[in-house]
């Protein structure tokens, strides 16, 4: 198969109703490199990846590889032609094997009357040798971790003989180890093959990439070398001002404990205990950081704290009130928000309009309905306001919430959780996707929540943020709590070791 | 892309659609030698001629709507009724009931007692449904097409027992097994002279406006699209998801039972075996080819009027037997369900779209 030596792509411009996703951009990458593709949410990245995909059609403009003009009626072209992208959501099917999901795109083991899995499972074992991709081909999707189904997305790409790869935001839900692994594996293949790395994450950008393109309003603003620009410089030219992450540099307050979680063990959807005799308390007007590798019991907890999952021992006492096992409705009602992980199928309806998403729990009050009557004035005139003040980038309010940008969803979902004034906030992994400018403005709305006096459980895997938020911070190792300590007390190197399962006192 | 062009795009579609499943249907008329040109028009005119006319077609559209009304509210909170047939069935019964229990009620009050039962009967039948699914998991798929021979029978052991008329018992009587002409308090206005047509019209029209309204006026019809659209998100959101999936199959149900009620109150004013004439099946396509909306639904529930009529006239006319119509319905799912996937379809619009300026573009240069 022929190497891609160049990819240009000319004065591509793509028009949605009401949004002009990508205005005449024209950029071009060599052989050997990594271009980082970087800009706010909705500046239209993914668009213009889903263009070079043969997912979309540009309205104008050209594709040339390797000088000659290419034409991508559909993504099948594009494989054909040797591209091989990783998407924002994963495209896996939960209830297969990684076998079988390589082996749907994987035309080579495809006979009229038989599908040669060997042949499917010699090429995963191949390209995972060669790229040092571990993966198990006998595992089922819903069995693997995040990460696991990005390695297997990447091997799946790789194994359709991909020489050019589109990574779509790869490291926004990976552990800050399997980030570094990724950007060391990516590094080695530079060799073999080019790369168009899209990320919100400057670090991982500096580190990795040689060229630098920015979009805003889908346009390009800036191109550049990379090695050329201080990480400050491209956050100022992505979001148009300095952008400075807020810092909680307030005095702990000593309010009265809120949550308190006592013994709880809850199981996993495996059937082991993913939460064993987890015991936290949270105060009124404190942030309390819960550091830890995902998959050791942070999802579990959330929803046993929201009433989406069972608990089979302990008690979650909020406000007094023992809330294991009461109903989500009751819950919510006694003043619990909650930002959930899985921002596309659980904490939105991708059908229903950017308004209607707003008001998701908040149908009953008298606020948006009268008489069980909905207030339709008040849910546009709610959306109308939340749009602008939390900067949501869409045509208007009633675009279905589902053809959002990934960030612009959570967006949504954070002005539904903050504005709905709780009395307790769970945040799962809020800034996940988010840009830089709209990761700042989020977390001076937490901090604001904190001043204002509720209290709030932050679940995160990113130190910064733990680390400029907590007043508290509790590490989770394997559903139980290593130790909570103070912020003072906390930095990045005793939260790893903490992380890591080894107890502090051990390494003293 | 502009809206106009998209609001072009889809109705093209729709009449191809239509004209394919008119195409498929020729083809079988061609194979059982009928005269295909004078098929349709009988089936699509012939039914439009006269006043009677007209007012039959519109006769079938009433249960027709209301059914498919029922069947649209489950459908969008994610639980699919193919039990409608059934449900009506217990309607009947339940009406049935009443009059015959309570003849001498004044008409004000026997109608609307008589309609609440049988929306109470049709309920019921829905309820279990629900849930089963709700709690138990059952799929509705299978529970609705049980509980339909349940009724079947339960309806046939009624009219044959209990409810047979006392007349037919008797040396002169054929044993038809029907229950006996219902008292008249319970009898619907007929409003156009000489045509059966009913106030039961009227009932329709008024829920097909209750339904939107419930649909998309009310935070009870937003948590249940919310259940159907997005069960994971609605219960996050804490909307009890089965609670809101019992209460839809529920409507649905009581819709089928009160079309149940209003055929036997305003068309034949007794029970007697096939009334229910596959329209809990038909619902199913009207409430489909009128996109699960109201606003669909009742033109879709007349053009299936039209149908029924139609090609109960080409039998006379042109020899064509009336199970033609089970075969157009077939066809026309078939067809509906394609057409929907190609609505859906972005791309296939992009490439409609690109081909659509290239001529547009084209086309002053070739008139300059
Ligand atoms: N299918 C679609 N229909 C209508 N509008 C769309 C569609 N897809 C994307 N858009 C709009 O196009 C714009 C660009 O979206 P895109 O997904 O490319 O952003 P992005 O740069 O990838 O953002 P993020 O960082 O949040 O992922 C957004 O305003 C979005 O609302
Ligand atoms: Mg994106």
């Amino acid at each position: 198969m022929q190497k891609i030596t160049s990819l240009r792509m000319e004065h591509i411009t793509k028009q949605f109703p009401g949004t002009l996703a990508c205005d005449d951009i024209t950029f071009s990458v060599g052989e050997g490199e990594i271009l980082a593709l970087v800009g706010e949410n909705g500046a239209g990245k993914t668009t213009l990846m889903n263009i070079l995909m043969g997912l979309y059609q540009s309205d104008e403009g050209r594709i040339l590889i390797n000088g000659e003009e290419v034409r991508f009626r559909n993504p099948n072209d594009a494989f054909s032609a040797g591209l091989g992208m990783v998407h924002q959501q994963y495209m896996l099917i939960a209830n297969m094997t990684v076998v079988e999901n390589i082996a749907l795109g994987y035309k080579e083991a495809w006979s009229p009357v038989k599908l040669d899995l060997a042949k499917v499972r010699a090429r995963i074992v191949e390209i995972s040798e060669k790229y040092g991709l571990a993966v198990d081909p006998d595992a089922y999707i819903w069995q693997l971790s995040v990460g696991e189904q990005q390695r297997v997305e990447l091997v799946k790409t790789l194994c359709l003989g991909a020489r050019f790869l589109i990574l779509d935001e790869p490291t926004s839900a990976l552990t800050p180890q399997e980030t570094d692994e990724l950007i060391v594996l990516l590094k080695r293949m530079k060799s073999e093959l080019s790369i168009i790395f899209i990320s919100h994450k400057l670090q991982e950008v500096k580190n990795l990439c040689d060229k630098l393109l920015i979009l805003r309003h889908g346009a390009v603003v800036f191109e550049g070398e990379t090695a050329d620009h201080s990480m400050g410089d491209i956050a100022a030219l992505m979001t148009g001002h300095e952008v400075e992450l807020p810092v909680n540099k307030e005095e702990a307050c000593n309010g009265t404990v809120v949550l308190d979680i006592r013994n709880l063990d809850v199981q996993s959807d495996r059937g082991f205990l993913a939460l064993d005799g987890f015991n936290l308390s949270i105060r009124c007007g404190e942030i309390v950081g819960l550091a830890g590798v995902s998959g050791n019991g942070q999802r579990e907890l959330a929803e046993a704290i929201n009433g989406l999952r069972k608990v089979e021992r302990g008690e979650i006492l909020f406000y007094g009130e023992d809330i294991a096992n009461k109903s989500p409705h009751h819950i919510i009602e006694s003043g619990m928000g909650y930002i959930p992980e899985e921002r596309n199928t659980e904490g939105i309806v991708p059908a229903f309009s950017l308004k209607e998403n707003l008001i998701l729990k908040d149908t009953e009050r008298d606020e948006f309905s009268a008489h069980h009557f909905l207030k339709n004035k008040a849910i546009e005139a709610n959306a109308t306001d939340l749009r602008v003040k939390f900067d949501i980038r869409s045509p208007n309010t009633s675009v279905a919430a589902g053809s959002l940008s990934g960030g612009n969803i959570q967006k949504v979902i954070l002005a539904r959780e903050i504005s709905r004034r709780p009395k307790f906030l769970l945040a799962v992994y809020p800034i996940r996707g988010l840009d830089l400018g709209a990761a700042e403005f989020i977390h001076k709305q937490l901090l604001e929540k904190r001043r204002e006096g509720i209290g709030i459980l932050l679940i995160s895997e990113e130190l910064d943020e733990i680390l400029d938020l907590s007043d508290r911070v509790a590490v989770i190792f394997k559903g139980k709590i290593q130790q909570v300590l103070e912020r003072k007390d906390a930095n990045r190197r005793t939260l790893g070791i903490l992380m890591a399962g080894v107890h502090d006192d051990q390494t003293v | 892309m502009t809206r106009q062009f998209k609001l072009t795009y889809k109705f093209t579609i729709i009449i191809l659609a239509i004209l394919a499943a008119m195409g498929i249907g020729s083809i079988i008329l061609l194979a059982i030698g009928a005269d295909v040109t004078k098929t349709y028009l009988v089936i699509l005119l012939e039914p439009l001629k006269s006043t009677l006319q007209i007012s039959e077609v519109l006769l079938r559209a009433i249960p027709l709507s209301i059914i498919a009304l029922g069947i649209s509210v489950a459908y969008r909170s994610g639980i699919i009724n193919i039990g409608a047939e059934g449900q009506m069935m217990m309607g009947i019964l339940g009406t049935t009931m009443v009059a015959l229990s309570l003849p001498t009620l004044p008409k004000i009050i026997l109608i609307p007692l008589a309609i609440l039962t049988g929306a109470l009967f049709g309920g019921l039948w829905g309820f279990i449904a629900g849930v089963l699914r709700a709690k138990l998991g059952v799929s509705e798929l299978l529970s609705t097409v049980m509980l339909n021979y349940i009724a079947a029978q339960f309806y046939t052991f009624m009219l044959r027992g209990p409810f047979l008329d006392p007349a037919e018992k008797t040396l002169g009587g054929a044993g038809t097994p029907q229950s006996m002409r219902l008292t008249k308090n319970l009898w619907l206005t007929r409003f156009i002279p000489r045509t059966r047509l009913h106030t039961g019209l009227f009932i329709a029209l008024a829920l097909a406006v209750l339904i939107y309204l419930l649909l998309w006026k009310t935070d009870f019809g937003y948590k249940m699209r919310a259940s159907g659209a997005s069960g994971r998100a609605a219960r996050y959101g804490g909307i009890s998801v089965g609670w809101y999936l019992v209460v839809s199959m529920v409507i649905s149900g009581a819709f089928a039972g009160i079309a149940g009620a209003i055929e036997v109150a305003g068309v034949h004013r007794r029970a007697l075996e096939g009334i229910t004439a596959g329209y809990g099946f038909s619902g199913i396509v009207v409430a489909l080819f009128g996109g699960l909306s109201p606003i669909g639904i009742i033109p879709a529930s007349f053009f299936f009027g039209l149908l029924i009529v139609g090609s109960d006239m080409t039998q006379r006319l042109v020899g064509v037997p009336a199970n033609m119509i089970n075969v157009l319905q077939g066809i026309i799912i078939l067809v509906i369900v394609s057409t929907k996937m190609i609505l859906a379809d972005p791309y296939l619009m992009e490439r409609v779209w690109r081909w659509y300026q290239r001529h547009c573009k084209t086309k002053p240069e070739v008139e300059a």
